[in-house]
């Protein structure tokens, strides 16, 4: 539309438009923004940008150390390297040294105390990242060592907490307990995960000459870098703007800790007045940087003949790593997904935040969901051995009811329950009650192969539960070609959100995507953002977008009402173009003639989440908005030779409403899945005695490759079920919910191992389950077999 | 001065540090698609293309990892980037592929996967699963879960337009020859008082190696750039043995496989897919199409790592190396060439001319077992050959049991073999034999896998051995129970893939 040389149409051939939809609005199978240039290498990630002539680089000196006091930093050698522009030591920081996103706790550069192998101590500033580098290994750090911390049953037991235990009760979980026909109780441990977006964490900064900085940062949360960075620097936020067009990955890792880099690029800018960058090898991001808290779950539960669950006692013990972090919301969401699917009555749930001398574990994706949430599904599967049922049956019996047997462990009714009626279709769908019996058959049968299948659950808690951040801005300009620019303070991390947003001001405005350009986010476009978390983007983004074309389309209408003498009930948007009562004009001229009418073309758009409240005091509230319903049927192979595994099939059926657009949010729930089935089973973090992380690069990490995905993998979203609240077009978020689906691999897995215990016992099996738990856990069901 | 096309621009380089990597001299040159994911050769988010002159003189494209291959490796090819696909306006047909499937989320990993699946659309023009998952396993998505990258690969390859590469197919080839033509007699790059020689034939290697008893020996880097670009090194003389031609040569008797020390891993496989499927298998489970495209045997067994994977398996089939200093040759076997932890006997001077593998002349059963967390492109926790013969009445007449992952190196289980020699095949006989495993290995626990993991799945694979050959037991009878439980009675995971 903005090329001016298309041929004008007549009135009869715009009249036959105007019977034709828009193919590019909401709904609409359209690919990702980027797409084509993902492919052709032309999307640009903060390292791809031309550097500037006085360009400098920085490389981190990091503690070799996990607890300790800095006894002397000797940077002599270091800084007459030639091309060493200086050295910057925590003394250097002008403004607050302490980064910590809700709570102090995350010196910027490590003062006089290191608190983990891998804290800045200094950082040198180079006019190379080789010169930084070789440079950064002549640095002497002299570091007298305390006692360090490393395992969370030793925190827990010293009360060493990054902040203080938090309980969620209902019912009288004590005697339920006491009155239960039968109880059980177990500990396992739950590890942690890197997060490994593939674009480790960068920033890249320039001084302005107010004194203040212009950042490029691979930040979820730019208005968190630009108040850190101004902290930082000592300057007010006016003077910083940060920019963000696309992330190579984020997950939750670059909601608070893309900070550390920011704010050290931008020191050094400060410093230095020249441009400076911050680009953190594959080594130094998997060791700087906090992961998925690693979890012991403890319980106690009480049910009845049936598998009914009476009484649940819960202990969550989280390792926080150094500081607070995010802990405290993360464990409050564990908490909270303790229920997953499954009506409590009688509970008490309680969360420990233990700190321990490791990075300072964060936001990922699930956001302590995912932990919670394992606990429970265990749960359920060790009653289903002690009951010798199939695990299925006990979660069915268990299930939130629509009427009755409804009401959440911290009060909040659940409602627009999909459970049962998609539990049924993923039954069928994948044929269940066959493949049961056909694996039954098979482990009979193989002298050491076993089969193992597991159909789980999903209900995820959509909103921010820290209330005050489930808001959103958009701005919109329209330009008087007709061209259409949309920012919003939404994040792009690969979840196709900027995509979302643009279908929805295209639906709006009845125009092509084609006319819209999605800008890098931008702290001077929306200011005061809340990070792209907690899988709110598109829900509050979106939102806020479509108010701010609707504050324009009004005026548009109440222009064109006057201008071309119709009702408002005569105009209508289609297809890119107006009709006017009896007439149709183009979408641009439309445009052209309320510029000349003098109608402001540029609005600002706004949303909160109604109805959310939360007492944290009380435990008690309605902290979600909606619920997001998946589930997952896996079924797999393990070799009891050497515990290795192969998932053969996987089918899912998840909840996204009415989708915003299918091809993406099916992208999503794949790709989700996929990355909690590696939480689960290969990716497993491990640290020597002196807790040093071993698994530090992807040569020891392993994340799944293509080999790893299931044979045969069928995914299918949820078809006509909106969402019942006034989301965004009935839609539901979609980024964090199915990355649980990957529990339903290890349960398959713990089924497999099951099945050499006659399915009567419950594996004691920790996560990841890698090939060596997994050959350990069949090990010991074989002892405890033939003891019997 | 080494030459290249770049593209299909010729680009002459003599006054450059051998250290520095393919991927770094992209960047510096803008050419900016290109990813560093990891630096290390694990996540293929650097994958570039190279096509060369193969014996026939016809061009062939291998996907490497340019965060792993130093420069000096692209003489005499051509180097193919993701800023070179697109024809005009035109997207290539595996760009257009990722787009219409949505391959791509983040984007980061994409430019690395177009380009695995460029080059796989240039050896093959039909789907199938396994050879996509083979070609793909060294590129890491985080966002897809791969289902699209998978569809993509389905659409790239069973619609696929010839390009521009193909329209440019004698051009490159004159333009290569030409290159290969001009090239200096030993070709070298040097700065910062680092050199690297490329020579072109074993005497001049030899006479470099005696000149400069002190350089480093490089065949595919994918090891030794590790050192720089993890371990902050700088080698201050290379010495590459790609270029060498008798090294690269492979013959293949009734008696006998050698193997040249600059033959890849990838051709390897195919030359060993007969008579040792296994070893095939193995070596596609190595590491990645990446690496095993310039990752070579010779440098495999030089690096005398601790797990090696091909070590066992060349121990197993009593393997000999020929090794060469000056004029003089040596034959070792490569089970007394490792002698300690990253230690062999190679003399100062001295390199690997080839590896010389035996074809067993009577019946023979060869297995080997590779055990790791993740399936695909990852350390072994526990590798084992099996080379086993069995007389007449079902006794063991020749048997070599080689472990790696656990000892300080691949070594053989010598008591094991003992328990085991000259006795009847038979579940008894296994079960007393590899209780002397643990008199034969003390193995250690890092993140791979513990002590006593690795000593239980050494113990298992024993008996998995013992169920994968005949011997007169009642577990024999695999077809009846395949039939019953309707399918083939598939003993390894890997068989499920």
């Amino acid at each position: 539309m903005s090329n001016a040389s298309s041929p004008k149409l007549s009135q009869a051939q715009m009249l036959e438009l105007i019977n034709t939809d828009i193919t590019t609005g909401v709904g609409k199978k359209i690919p990702h923004e980027a797409a084509e240039r993902h492919v052709t290498g032309e999307a640009l990630y903060i390292d791809d940008r031309v550097e500037f002539a006085n360009q400098l680089h920085l490389y981190p000196v990091l503690s070799e150390v996990a607890h300790g006091l800095i006894k002397h930093i000797d940077i002599s050698q270091c800084k007459d390297v030639a091309g060493v522009e200086c050295v910057m030591l925590a003394q250097d920081i002008p403004g607050n040294p302490d980064i910590g996103p809700v709570l102090a706790g995350d010196p910027l550069m490590a003062a006089d105390k290191v608190e983990y192998i891998g804290q800045v101590i200094a950082v040198v500033v180079a006019t190379s990242h080789a010169i930084a580098r070789r440079a950064a290994a002549l640095v002497k750090v002299d570091i007298s060592p305390l006692k360090a911390i490393l395992q969370v049953k030793e925190a827990h037991a010293l009360k060493h907490y990054v902040l203080e235990p938090h309980t969620h009760t209902i019912g009288n979980a004590n005697a339920a307990l006491a009155n239960a026909t039968h109880k059980l109780k177990g500990e396992f441990e739950i590890g942690g995960q890197e997060h490994f977006y593939l674009e480790t964490q960068i920033c890249s900064t320039v001084p302005t000459e107010e004194g203040g900085m212009l950042v490029y940062s691979s930040t979820q949360h730019p208005s968190e870098v630009q108040k850190l960075v101004a902290q930082v620097i000592d300057v007010p936020l006016n003077k910083i703007s940060v920019d963000m067009r696309r992330m190579g990955g984020g997950f939750g890792g670059k909601e608070t800790q893309a900070a550390q880099p920011a704010c050290l690029a931008a020191l050094a800018s400060h410093l230095t007045n020249k441009p400076c960058k911050m680009r953190l090898e594959r080594k130094q991001d998997m060791c700087m940087t906090g992961k998925r808290h690693p979890f012991i779950i403890q319980y106690q539960v009480g049910f009845d003949q049936q598998g009914l669950l009476s009484g649940l006692k819960l202990d969550l013990l989280a390792d926080c790593g150094y500081s607070p972090d995010l802990s405290g919301s993360i464990v409050d969401r564990a908490m909270f997904h303790s229920d997953n699917a499954y009506y409590l009555g009688n509970a008490i749930i309680t969360g420990y935040r233990c700190k321990t001398n490791r990075a300072s574990n964060t936001a990922y994706r699930g956001f302590g969901g995912p932990q919670g949430m394992v606990a429970i599904e265990s749960i359920m599967d060790h009653i289903a051995r002690f009951l010798n049922r199939d695990p299925l049956s006990i979660r069915k019996l268990n299930y939130y009811q629509k009427d009755q047997r409804n009401i959440t462990h911290y009060g909040q009714k659940v409602e627009g329950n999909l459970l049962e009626e998609m539990t049924a279709q993923l039954e069928l769908s994948s044929d269940y009650d066959n493949r049961r019996q056909q694996i039954i058959a098979f482990n009979k049968k193989h002298p050491f192969m076993r089969k193992g299948m597991a159909l789980t659950p999903v209900k995820f808690g959509i909103s921010f539960t820290a209330t005050f951040l489930n808001q959103g801005g958009a701005l919109i300009n329209i330009y008087t070609d007709g061209s259409i620019q949309l920012n919003h303070g939404g994040t792009e991390m690969g979840q196709g959100l900027n995509t979302k947003v643009a279908q929805v001001v295209a639906e709006e405005f009845q125009v092509d995507i084609g006319n819209i350009v999605i800008t890098a986010t931008h702290t001077d476009k929306v200011p005061n953002t809340s990070p792209t978390a907690a899988s709110s983007g598109a829900d509050i983004n979106g939102k806020a977008a479509q108010n701010a074309a609707r504050t324009i389309k009004s005026r548009l209408i109440k222009f064109a009402q006057s201008h071309y003498q119709v009702t408002a009930a005569q105009i209508r948007f289609v297809n890119n173009h107006v009709v006017l009562d009896k007439q149709v004009i183009t979408f641009v001229e439309l445009i052209q003639q309320a510029y000349f009418g003098q109608i402001s073309l540029s609005s600002t758009g706004f949303y909160r989440t109604p109805k959310i409240f939360y007492d944290r005091d009380k435990a008690h509230g309605t902290p979600f908005y909606y619920f997001a319903f998946g589930m997952a049927c896996s079924e797999v192979i393990i070799d009891t030779l050497t515990g290795e595994y192969k998932v053969l099939r996987t089918d899912i059926l998840h909840d996204v409403g009415d989708s915003l657009n299918p091809r993406i949010d099916l992208g999503q729930v794949e790709g989700a899945f996929v990355q909690g089935m590696g939480w689960m089973t290969t990716e497993e973090l491990k640290w020597d005695d002196s807790g040093r992380l071993l698994t530090c690069n992807p040569m020891s990490y392993k994340i799944p490759a293509i080999t790893d995905t299931p044979n045969d993998f069928r995914v299918k979203l949820v078809e006509n079920r909106k969402n019942p609240e006034d989301t965004v077009y009935h839609s539901k978020a979609v980024g964090e919910p199915p990355f649980m689906l990957g529990i339903s691999v290890w349960c398959a897995l713990k089924d497999a191992v099951a099945s050499l215990g006659d399915y009567k016992i419950q594996p004691i099996m920790n996560s990841p389950a890698t090939p060596e738990v997994v050959l350990f856990a069949a090990e010991k069901m074989r002892r405890e077999v033939a003891d019997v | 001065m080494i030459e290249f096309l770049l593209n299909n621009k010729i680009v002459r380089l003599a006054d450059i540090d051998p250290n520095t990597t393919v991927l770094e001299y992209l960047r510096d040159q803008q050419r900016v698609g290109t990813k560093e994911g990891c630096a290390s050769g694990d996540c293929g988010a650097c994958t570039v293309v190279t096509a060369e002159l193969d014996t026939q003189q016809q061009l062939s494209y291998k996907n490497i990892n340019a965060c792993i291959t130093f420069i000096g490796a692209m003489h005499g090819k051509q180097l193919i980037t993701i800023e070179d696909l697109k024809s005009g306006n035109n997207l290539h047909s595996t760009q257009l592929a990722m787009v219409d499937t949505d391959g791509s989320q983040c984007g980061f990993c994409t430019p690395g996967f177009v380009m695995s699946l460029f080059s796989l659309q240039k050896h093959q023009k039909t789907y199938d699963r396994a050879t996509v998952q083979q070609s793909l396993a060294g590129n890491l998505c985080r966002c897809t879960g791969y289902k699209a990258i998978d569809n993509a690969a389905q659409q790239a390859l069973t619609c696929p337009a010839s390009d521009q590469f193909d329209a440019a197919k004698e051009q490159t080839k004159q333009s290569l020859k030409q290159i290969s033509s001009n090239s200096e007699a030993c070709p070298s790059i040097g700065k910062n008082n680092n050199i690297c020689h490329l020579p072109q034939d074993a005497q001049s290697l030899a006479d470099l190696l005696i000149q400069y008893p002190q350089c480093t020996l490089v065949a595919g880097s994918t090891d030794l750039a590790i050192e720089v670009t993890q371990n902050a090194k700088e080698f201050n003389h290379l010495i590459s043995t790609a270029y060498v031609s008798e090294l690269k040569q492979t013959t293949i008797t009734e008696q006998q496989i050698s193997i040249g020390a600059a033959v890849t891993l990838n051709q390897c496989q195919h030359l060993l897919h007969q008579p040792f499927p296994d070893f095939a298998s193995l070596l596609e489970r190595f590491a990645s199409l990446q690496v095993r495209n310039q990752g070579t045997l010779a440098g495999n067994i030089a690096n005398a790592s601790p797990i090696g994977d091909t070590p066992p398996a060349l121990i197993a089939l009593n393997a000999h190396m020929i090794l060469r200093c000056a004029n003089t040759q040596r034959s070792e076997l490569v089970e007394d060439f490792v002698v300690d932890y990253r230690k062999t006997t190679l003399a100062s001077s001295e390199f690997i001319e080839k590896i010389v593998i035996p074809i067993p002349q009577h019946d023979f059963h060869f297995k080997i077992y590779k055990v790791s967390k993740r399936l695909d492109d990852d350390i072994s926790a526990i590798c084992v050959a099996n080379y086993l013969c069995l007389d007449a009445a079902g006794k063991v007449s020749e048997i070599r049991l080689a472990y790696g992952g656990m000892a300080a190196i691949a070594k053989r289980a010598v008591q094991t073999e003992a328990a085991l020699l000259g006795k009847t095949w038979n579940e008894a006989n296994i079960e007393a034999a590899l209780l002397k495993l643990s008199d034969d290995f003390q193995p250690l626990s890092d993140f791979r896998a513990s002590n006593q993991y690795r000593m239980l799945c050494a113990q298992n694979l024993l008996r998995k051995f013992f169920y994968e050959t005949p011997h007169s037991s009642e577990m024999t009878d695999n077809t009846h129970l395949a039939t019953d439980i309707g399918g083939k009675m598939n003993m390894r995971i890997s068989d499920y893939v």
